[in-house]
This record gives structure tokens, C-alpha cells and sequence, in this order.
């Protein structure tokens, strides 16, 4: 929440931005981070900043894994990453992993 | 910062605009850059580094006093211990003659990279073979947090049933080896080991696994085999590295 806080404040700094509208995050299914419990420390550390209005935009990003015996990419259906094809166990994860501050939407005054 | 600015146009009154910005930055590069300082610190001093998590109860630091006053005859040892409020657990691992310092997060759930380089100023690394930072009770956010650990370690109990590893993931997917721990009491809590396992083979299909009991002593042997084989292929690696 701090990273994320202080990476908005020096966008909003460096584009001279009167306000924040949107905050928009890249939240992967194996990040580790809950959306829920993220939107509800967002609405806590927004108060009193710059991005107190702003909107939090979630996106959720789904877990690929990869079979290196079938050379495929896959989206396993829970926790088990096993490869359709085959039926191994996958340990390569190619994309679900993600905790990214995609984009900042501000208002700013030239 | 990727500065690709782009302005959307929409000029409602004269001066003011409308901007997205995009930025694309992982929220934890900051720790993962502390952790790879870390990591090249603690190969410079030839230190084996686990990262041990696991649940609150599951046994860290019973484990953790039996290895001291085990293993640690024939290695040195330090220990950082991340704790939420108190230091009760450095506390049961202190002396006995191997370095221990306390962490104590405060309100966060789990330690950082940076609290570990804090933390390590107070240790004589280079008198050290192996440091075990025993993470703070919890399996959520301690597995997205890279320490510079070579290894990271989940000690699971007979006493939490079958399915922690479907619960939480990340932790073990991302664990090289798993403890089963209290593993004396697995009949009489009707641990049905075998539905443990599968768990964690199928949702952690690289990790090693080991059962253990603290208590008895059951099972430590294979622990610190694999202790002592981490630490060697360690110094093999550095011996590659560093020309004699």
C-alpha cells in the first residue's frame, strides 16, 4: 500500500495534478493479495491525499501455467495446475503472479 | 516511470485536462531489489539463508530450538525471528550459545527485505553457516515477500488438518521444501497423512516434504541431512565461483 501510494503521488506530482479519478492495478489470482481486503485498506490510505476521490480499478489476472513436455500454456481450473493434455503436474507459472499499478487517471491544471 | 503520458482530450474548461498515465510497475520491485542485495550479501559470506513460514502454532520455533541444540553442535547458526508484538519467541531460542535477534513488525503481517538487512546488521555474518529467518505466523502475504532466502521452508501441522496447502497456495507453490510437523500426534488428531501428502504433491509438485515431530525428535535426522546438503552444494557453488 506505501509503494503503491508513494509511485501515485509522484505521478500526480510530476504531471502537476490537481486531483486523482482512478487508480487502475493488475491484481493476478496467485499475487497473494485479496481484492477485498485490498479495496477496503485502499478507501483507509486514500483519506486526506490527493486520491482521496479516486476510483480503485481492479483487474484480475488469471494464472497460466505451462507444460514444458507438451510445449502448452494452459489456465489450470483451481489450485492443481495439471496439464490437460498430459495430466503432469505444472511447475512453470507464466503469467498470475502480477501486483502491478497499471495507470493513474488525474485531473491536472496546465 | 514509464512516462508515455497521454492526454484524453477532454477539456471541459480552459487549462484543465484529463490524464491517464501509465506506469506498469510491480508494487513490490522495491522488495524484490532489497531481497537481491540480500541475496548477493549473504553468498558473499557463504550463508546458507532459510526463510521458514508457516502458520501461527504450527511449531517454528519448537523446531527451531531442537535444530539449534542439535544441529547446532557442528554449525553456527543465527536466527532472526519476526514477530507482530512480542519477542516470546527469540526469547525460547536465546541462549544457546547461537546469535538470535527479534523483529518485531508492528502492525505488518510478515517481514521484508529491508527489515532483514536492518536486522542482520546486528549479526556477525561471516562467523555464521546457516540463518534461518523464522517468518511472522501467517501463509498469505509472507509468500510474496522474497527475504534473499536460498530456500524457502513451510512447516505445516498434523493438527491443521489435510488441506492447508489447497488454503493457501502461493506459500507452497513457491516452497522448495514442506515440513509436516507434530507428526506424534497425527493418530490421535486422525491426520489422515496420505490425503496430506497428495495435497501437497499436487499443488506443490517441486518442493521436497519432510515429517518431523519437534517434540520427539522423529524425523529431525532428515531435516538436518537436508540442511547439511544445502549448505554443501552452497559451498560448491562458491568454490566454482571464487578461484583458489
Amino acid at each position: 500500500m506505501e509503494e503503491l501510494m508513494s509511485l501515485v503521488d509522484n505521478a500526480a506530482r510530476e504531471q502537476n495534478a490537481t486531483s486523482i479519478e482512478a487508480i487502475h492495478l493488475a491484481v493476478g489470482e496467485l499475487s497473494g493479495v485479496d481484492p477485498q481486503a485490498l479495496s477496503f485498506a485502499f478507501d483507509s490510505v486514500v483519506q486526506g491525499t490527493i486520491a482521496r476521490h479516486a476510483k480503485l480499478v481492479i483487474s484480475r489476472i488469471a494464472v497460466i501455467a505451462y507444460c514444458p513436455v507438451c510445449s502448452l500454456e494452459f489456465t489450470p481450473p483451481d489450485v492443481v495446475y495439471l496439464c490437460p493434455t498430459c495430466g503432469r503436474f505444472s511447475q512453470e507459472i507464466r503469467q498470475g503472479t502480477e501486483l502491478t499499478l497499471a495507470s493513474v487517471e488525474m485531473t491536472t491544471h496546465e | 516511470m514509464n512516462e508515455t503520458s497521454t492526454s484524453c482530450g477532454l477539456e471541459s474548461q480552459a487549462g484543465i485536462k484529463h490524464r491517464t498515465v501509465v506506469i506498469q510497475k510491480h508494487l513490490l520491485a522495491k522488495n524484490a531489489q532489497q531481497a537481491e542485495c540480500n541475496r548477493r550479501e549473504f553468498a558473499r559470506h557463504g550463508l546458507g539463508v532459510i526463510n521458514l513460514l508457516s502458520a501461527p502454532g504450527s511449531g517454528k520455533t519448537k523446531l527451531l530450538e531442537r535444530t539449534l541444540d542439535e544441529f547446532g553442535k557442528r554449525y553456527r547458526i543465527g536466527i532472526l525471528v519476526g514477530d507482530l508484538q512480542t519477542e516470546n519467541d527469540a526469547v525460547r531460542l536465546e541462549g544457546r550459545d547461537h546469535p538470535v535477534v527479534a523483529v518485531t513488525t508492528g502492525n505488518v503481517c510478515h517481514l521484508e527485505a529491508e527489515m532483514v538487512a536492518l536486522a542482520c546488521a546486528e549479526l556477525d555474518l561471516a562467523r555464521l553457516q546457516l540463518l534461518v529467518i523464522e517468518n511472522v505466523g501467517n501463509l498469505v502475504c509472507p509468500a510474496s515477500f522474497d527475504l534473499g532466502e536460498d530456500q524457502r521452508v513451510v512447516l505445516l501441522s498434523t493438527t491443521e488438518g489435510e488441506d492447508k496447502p489447497l488454503k493457501y497456495p502461493k506459500a507452497f507453490k513457491t516452497a522448495q521444501l514442506v515440513i509436516i510437523n507434530k507428526i506424534d500426534l497425527a493418530e490421535a488428531v486422525e491426520f489422515d497423512r496420505a490425503a496430506a501428502l497428495q495435497n501437497i504433491r499436487s499443488v506443490a509438485p517441486q518442493a521436497n516434504i519432510i515429517q518431523v515431530s519437534a517434540r520427539t525428535g522423529a524425523g529431525m535426522a532428515d531435516w538436518y541431512r537436508y540442511l547439511e546438503q544445502l549448505l554443501q552444494s552452497l559451498a560448491n557453488k562458491s568454490a566454482a565461483v571464487v578461484p583458489q
